[in-house]
């Protein structure tokens, strides 16, 4: 084994790419160049608040160990020196052991409560109840009407070239008085229910701004909420691969005032 | 070497072609058989991807060969989903573990043969003609399915109605699916069979190679996880053939169609193929991290760091790999209750994963590095495991994964961590052990030039992926000019493209050096890297017995190296103490 031999230009190399690959991801993840549109709901910034903190954490670690790796390669690349023997350390395997433990279980422990601040809650008196249908390849959302009763749907009535895109029964008299329109939209600053379903694959819902997605399943009636706090159009897409048409699939969120809202509704969604 | 041999009863070699090269049940040719297979398929995904990326920057553009002329949508998704296919099932299930596993476990573990060899015959068989019904869903009607390697189902499940590929297609896939897990399973039954009974005397178990325990540990998994996807590709094709609804619920309609179903869940499908596919990602990568561990202390010169954490880690991960698949469906419509749970979970398998990294460094500190080809990969993997694993503490987390979820943020660290990673585990796999398996080394200077593109080339295509996912950019789209948001961020795809472009060329220089290596390599002797473990101390190739007659026994663990107060700076594991030379080191 000599020495010579084992000489080598990528225990510089290594290194260099190393430090290169660290400083360009951790310049583009910290400048904001690529990031989410601002949130608009209180959940939404306890979600970015949650990510930020995991950023932190991650880039420490991301840091550490890609440049401890450069280090060690620079370091104790073959320049004829002794190998230091040794098997381990459990003292170091214990501290090493704690630490990630105490770190990547406290962020899961904490990104709990953004969670449940956008999941689990009970739905306030005053929701604003939207049902959402998603079919290949369109959405379709009902607001219940003056009644504030959703009418019975029947799925053998389903037809789109009849203006019938969601199978409302007509027999029903609850359902004379249904909107349904293929945009979304909302008052600002109270709390609106979706109720997601979908006729035939699944599908999903997701505004960046709301920092909320949820998939479509269809047999079930899926409940989402959020308060839009900031008035303005937004895109609505399908993140779920729903086939053919799947990239195509979006519509638009319109937050509203109250009083634009009340006049939406009185005007059957115009 | 081996003064004291043990004897064990081995059948005759085979002597005609076709049972010595095709129908073998010799273990190192039906490893062969597996590598060459998964080398076949990876090129079949890597130029599926071109394809792909190619269509998303120039949608319109004329592509020679296909039909049409133009790619379609369809066309797309269905590359979309025989790449994952491709990728997950025929080169990352199968080379680390049915190829080098098959080939080096036996002979790590001093034993002659796999202790089913017909088995293991059969379990190569059944692969390959799961790999022909997959390629087969290219060529019938319609094409290919345009579900994804996921298969949600009712898209999976209704067949023709639900787009094209959903025909024919998808039923092909679930066939090869369904035939690649039965094989699986016989293989996962092989490897633990032999492991815990066929150890030369003196291999305990914490005397094994890392690379063994990565093989053992995923073979449990493999046998575990595997049995469940097999059960719902039966229930899937079930569904579809013969009118049964188990993923599939009332009230189903296509273009004003109802259909005929009633009483299923979807996500029924997902829990099960999750509960498969989670430990399916450790499957890809438990024998990568076998085999950079094993490199990284050859060619340190210096025992592995931790070996007994290093152990207790891949177990942990193996174990914690069950009970994190809930994490695939925080937003699929589980109850947002379970979301804590398979968020608690999936971040404590961030610990053992650490442990791992930190005894890597711990290994090369206070080493003296050997920068051959496989150290190079072994690295790399080290690199690249790292900067994929992080990402995932932002996916285990169900309130950031509502940001994250389906976006390229997801396709990007999933290809760092279980692709790219584990790939990389591959390349270093094949550098170390070529001269081993072919008796001749690979050119190391071409070997060079193929990482630095590789390793460069990687990064360059999958950290700015993360910036698309995080803008927004959404996977599985054919088509980026519906969504206006998705507009600004061509740059970013067009650079991910040419980095592409240039890491799949990249590939040739490793696929000339591969073949012209087997011809023209230099011969190489029973032992190059100088290292400590048994498939060292017999010829290179080894002998159909694997060695020769002479069986070895097993005195010491499989990384001493620079012990001190030894000559050499190495001691087989074989080396009786007695003939251990002592001294001042040369």
């Amino acid at each position: 084994m000599t020495t010579d031999q084992h000489r080598s230009s990528a225990a510089f190399l290594f290194p260099l790419l190393q430090f290169l690959m660290v400083a360009a991801t951790v310049y583009v993840f910290f400048s904001n160049k690529f990031a989410p549109p601002a949130a608009i709901t209180a959940a939404g910034a306890a979600i970015d608040h949650q990510y930020d903190m995991t950023l932190a954490v991650t880039a420490v670690a991301f840091v550490l160990s890609q440049l401890g790796l450069a280090y060690v390669v620079l370091k104790y690349r073959d320049h004829g020196q002794k190998v230091e023997f040794s098997r381990g350390n459990n003292t170091l395997e214990l501290l090493w052991t704690t630490l990630t433990a105490v770190l990547f279980l406290g962020l899961a422990v904490l990104g709990h409560s953004a969670w449940a601040s956008a999941r689990m809650f009970e739905p306030s008196l005053d929701a604003v109840r939207v049902e959402v249908t998603e079919n290949q390849f369109v959405f379709n959302f009902r607001y219940p009407g003056p009644d504030g009763k959703f009418g019975r749907l029947d799925p053998k009535k389903i037809d789109a070239s009849l203006g019938n895109p969601i199978g409302l029964d007509s027999t029903d008299p609850a359902g004379t008085d249904d909107i349904v329109v293929p945009t979304l939209t909302v008052p600002v600053n109270q709390e609106v229910e979706l109720l997601m379903r979908s006729q035939d694959v699944i599908h999903s819902f997701f505004v960046r701004e709301l920092r909320l997605q949820q998939d479509a399943v269809p047999g079930l009636i899926v409940p989402v909420r959020f308060k839009a706090e900031k008035i303005g159009h937004y895109e609505v897409v399908c993140t779920q691969l729903c086939g053919l048409g799947h990239s195509q699939m979006h519509t638009y969120l319109d937050v509203v005032s109250q009083e634009n809202f009340a006049a939406f509704l009185k005007n059957g969604g115009q | 070497m081996s003064a004291h041999g043990h004897t064990v009863h081995v059948p005759e070699a085979p002597t005609g072609f076709i049972r010595k090269y095709v129908f073998s049940t010799d273990h190192k040719v039906i490893g062969i058989q597996y590598f060459f297979l998964a080398l076949t398929s990876v090129v079949v995904g890597m130029l599926l991807s071109v394809l792909m990326r190619f269509h998303l920057l120039w949608p319109g553009a004329k592509v020679p060969f296909l039909q049409g002329g133009v790619m379609t949508q369809a066309q797309y998704l269905s590359l979309v989903t025989m790449h994952g296919t491709m990728m997950v099932f025929f080169v990352l299930t199968t080379a680390p573990q049915a190829g080098f596993g098959n080939y080096f476990l036996p002979i790590q573990i001093g034993a002659p043969d796999m202790a089913f060899p017909h088995l293991n015959m059969l379990s190569f068989w059944v692969t390959f003609l799961a790999f022909l019904s997959l390629i087969a869903a290219f060529f019938v009607p319609d094409g290919a399915p345009i579900s994804g390697w996921t298969a949600y189902t009712p898209l999976s499940g209704i067949g023709q109605a639900s787009g094209p590929g959903e025909g024919w297609g998808q039923t092909m896939w679930i066939v090869s699916i369904s035939l690649f897990c039965l094989a699986s399973l016989l293989g996962a039954l092989n490897f633990i069979a032999t492991l815990i009974d066929m150890r030369a005397p003196g291999m305990s178990l914490m005397r094994m190679p890392l690379t063994c325990w990565g093989w053992f540990v995923t073979a449990v998994l493999t046998l575990l996880a595997f049995g469940v996807l097999l059960a719902g590709g039966i229930l899937l094709f079930l569904d579809r053939t013969a009118g049964t609804s188990f993923f599939l619920p009332a009230g189903l309609v296509f273009t004003d169609q109802l259909q005929p179903h009633s009483g299923g869940s979807p996500l029924l499908w997902q829990h099960l193929f999750w509960f498969f596919g989670h430990p399916e990602v450790y499957i890809a990568i438990l024998p990568g991290m076998g085999v950079a561990s094993h490199v990284l202390s050859t060619f340190c010169r210096k025992p592995i760091f931790g070996y007994k954490a290093m152990v207790i880690a891949m177990n942990a991960i193996g174990f914690l790999g069950f009970v994190v698949w809930g994490h695939h469906m925080f937003v699929s419509g589980m109850s947002p209750y379970s979301a804590f749970a398979f968020s608690v979970m999936t971040m404590a398998i961030g610990v053992p994963s650490a442990i791992k990294t930190f005894n890597w460094l711990g290994t090369l500190w206070g080493s003296k590095i050997h920068f051959d080809v496989p150290m190079l990969f072994a690295l790399g993997f080290v690199s690249l495991f790292v900067s994929g694993g992080l990402s995932g503490l932002f996916l285990a987390q169900p309130a950031v994964d509502n940001l994250l979820h389906a976006t390229y943020y997801v396709v990007a660290h999933f290809h760092l961590v279980m692709g790219v990673a584990s790939i990389f585990g591959m390349f270093a796999a094949t550098y170390f052990w070529f001269p081993k398996m072919f008796g001749r080394m690979m050119n190391p200077t071409l070997g060079k030039i193929h990482f630095w593109f590789t390793f460069v080339g990687a990064y360059c295509i999958f950290m700015p992926m993360h910036f698309l996912g995080l803008s927004g950019g959404i996977r599985r789209y054919a088509d980026y000019t519906a969504i206006s948001y998705l507009q600004p961020l061509r740059p970013l795809t067009m650079f991910m493209t040419y980095a592409a472009f240039v890491t799949v060329t990249a590939q040739l220089i490793f696929l000339f050096n591969l073949f012209w290596s087997l011809k023209k390599g230099e011969v190489a002797g029973k032992n190059p890297w100088n290292a400590t473990t048994l498939e060292w101390i017999t010829t290179s190739p080894p002998p159909h017995d694997n060695f020769g007659g002479q069986f070895p026994s097993v005195y010491r663990g499989p990384y001493e190296f620079n012990v001190p107060g030894a000559r050499e700076d190495f001691i087989p594991q074989n080396l009786e103490p007695s003939q251990v030379a002592m001294g001042a080191q040369s």
